[in-house]
């Protein structure tokens, strides 16, 4: 198992907004909008730097989407910020007609996602929000898994010409990817090459996956991991390459089970190449309050669970070869 | 040179032309918002707007137009093929497979002179706000107008931007309503009343201004006096007070001629009473 170590924590917001200032920079047609949440989605330093190319749009979301959409007219570049929930399933047939059926080049970049949001418990907490992205036609959609990553995809969106989802949140996370990564839209990240069972990991659930690779290659299992930051458009090439290797499958994400990215994989699989799978995701239910924590503990997305599902997973992979 | 009332007024006629015939070959669309709104699509295309048939989606230094209700797509499409948008002859494609003129409009065939998708209502004014406030950081001196129609001013998007607008001070704007009073469960008044629009949108501060819709020479004039009071820190509305189907006599004023198509006996008698100017597509 390969080391990752880290000596910094930040969240995944952080990284979105010191990449938006950097997009900023590099291009002056990069402005941003925000729906009452400038301090939420760190777009201060945005703000100072370019006060003249910051909307703010007050509580009035479905407003923003619009508004971003037109503003693509005349060549801007909109980073629209709000929280995960508000981003996408409150404002989802402004989204659908105004920017992704219009193909405008709107960055719905959104804060806040899933349980880690933790103690405003279920309203705010959106485990659907993949899903509603992903069936929209022409939407790419990436999910980050640390500060750097979530940097480096900010710039990344800046640079690439349509419309995009764009998933991060707000618990304080371990930094344990590469500073100067590019990030490639729709490239996999090989984490650690393995070859007993392959655990795809997107998010916040990328550094459980390496806790948990830890834990298994303590028990003499050689996981395969690999981060699915761009979950559409997926990186097929990659999961069928490792699945052709493992023969069996763990998907981990922090979100519901139906219409994450499990089921982008299970669709690939179940096409190209079926393969036992394991789901550690939401099992189709709301969140409520608690700690972040104590959220991915109950509601088992963490190392330890992925870790069961390695295990039951390669069971199945053996059944499945004992009764040929 | 500008043209006269009188020529706009016989372009008018062959665009109304030009709806009935389109949405009696599909049997399907929306005739009587569109017959209605006649004038007004004539005045702008023809007369009031500053903008290039050789579309380009930026539409730098040239005036924007955006349908919010994007039903009324027959209006729409008749005087884009007439300004030169496109050629006039693929208005007999309308709603049919595979043609660009979907039954409401799209970017996605890439029809020339359509900038947004619309037809799930309320999303236009935000979209146009979003175009103005681009314009004015390109320094872009030229005007965003939206049309809209009253029944959609029961969509709550339409009052986030109603909101914002004035906030912002988007004075680069001239947003007109479709005042007909009709939808398609009936009479505005009686399926959710707008109430005093006049009060309402001037109480969020816009410059509010009213014309009669179906009257060439109020249409010029009113939107050249809307023009004339841009740049002055309000976005500007128009009511527009109009008559659904209006051109047709038995498709006036009522809410059955929303979404039906005539039948043949029909566009015989509505065609009898519009005069054909310009050549039938």
């Amino acid at each position: 198992m390969k080391k990752y170590t880290y000596t910094d924590k930040k969240d995944t917001r952080s990284g979105f907004g010191a990449g938006l200032l950097e997009a900023g920079r590099k291009n002056n047609q990069v402005v941003a909008l925000c729906a009452d949440l400038i301090g939420s989605l760190k777009m201060n330093d945005f703000i100072k730097e370019f006060p003249e190319r910051f909307v703010q749009v007050g509580i009035a979301e479905a407003n923003m989407m619009g508004i971003a959409a037109g503003m693509t007219i005349g060549g801007k570049i909109p980073f629209t910020g709000t929280f995960a929930n508000f981003s996408t399933g409150r404002v989802y047939d402004q989204i659908r007609q105004s920017i992704a059926y219009s193909n405008k080049n709107v960055k719905i970049c959104a804060s806040h996602a899933g349980l880690t949001l933790g103690e405003d418990g279920a309203t705010h907490q959106i485990l659907e929000d993949i899903g509603l992205m992903k069936m929209l036609p022409g939407m790419t959609v990436i999910n980050t898994c640390d500060y750097n990553q979530t940097k480096a995809a900010t710039l990344a969106i800046a640079e690439y010409d349509g419309p995009v989802y764009l998933r991060f949140g707000r618990p304080v996370v371990p930094i344990f990817t590469d500073p100067d990564q590019k990030f490639e839209i729709g490239k996999a990240w090989m984490v650690n090459e393995g070859a007993d069972v392959s655990i795809f990991a997107t998010g916040h659930l990328v550094w459980q996956a390496i806790l948990a690779g830890e834990i298994l290659a303590e028990e003499g299992i050689d996981a395969e991991i690999i981060n699915i930051h761009t979950i559409k458009p997926l990186d097929a090439e990659a999961v069928l390459k490792s699945v052709a290797k493992t023969g069996c499958v763990v998907t981990a994400e922090e979100h519901n089970r139906l219409g994450g990215l499990g089921d982008s994989i299970a669709q690939v699989l179940a096409v190209h190449n079926p393969t036992p799978q394991e789901y550690v995701a939401v099992n189709d239910s709301f969140g409520e309050s608690g700690t972040p924590e104590q959220l991915m503990t109950k509601y088992g997305l963490d190392a330890e669970h992925i870790v069961l599902a390695a295990k039951k997973v390669m069971k199945r992979k053996q059944n499945a070869i004992i009764s040929i | 040179m500008k043209p006269t009332i009188q020529e706009l007024e016989k372009t008018a006629s062959q665009i109304r032309r030009d709806i009935v015939r389109m949405v009696h070959a599909c049997q399907s669309g929306h005739p009587g918002g569109s017959l209605g709104c006649t004038d007004y699509f004539t005045a702008l295309y023809f007369s009031v707007m500053n903008h290039n048939p050789k579309f380009n989606m930026d539409a730098v230094g040239e005036d924007i137009f955006f349908l919010s209700n994007g039903h009324i797509s027959p209006v729409f499409y008749s005087t884009l093929a007439h300004a030169g948008y496109f050629d006039k002859a693929e208005l007999a494609t309308f709603r049919k497979l595979n043609t660009r003129l979907q039954g409401h409009p799209t970017t996605h065939e890439h029809l020339p002179g359509i900038r947004i998708a619309s037809g799930s209502l309320g999303q236009g004014l935000s979209v146009a706000i979003g175009a103005a406030l681009t314009k004015k950081l390109n320094g872009d001196k030229s005007l965003v107008f939206t049309l809209h129609g009253d029944g959609e001013l029961q969509e709550g998007q339409i009052w986030e931007a109603a909101m914002f607008a004035p906030h912002n001070k988007v004075d680069n704007l001239i947003s007109t309503i479709d005042v007909n009073g009709q939808q398609i469960d009936g009479p505005t008044n009686l399926v959710l009343s707008l109430g005093d629009l006049h009060a309402k949108w001037e109480a969020f501060g816009w410059d509010v201004l009213e014309m009669k819709g179906n009257d060439m020479a109020d249409v010029v004039k009113t939107l050249e006096l809307a023009k004339s009071r841009t740049g002055q820190g309000k976005p500007i509305m128009i009511l527009m007070h109009t008559e659904m189907g209006y051109g047709v006599d038995f498709m006036v004023g009522s809410h059955k001629w929303h979404g039906v198509a005539p039948n043949d006996e029909q566009l015989q008698l509505a065609l009898g009473q519009l005069e054909e100017t310009l050549g039938d597509y």
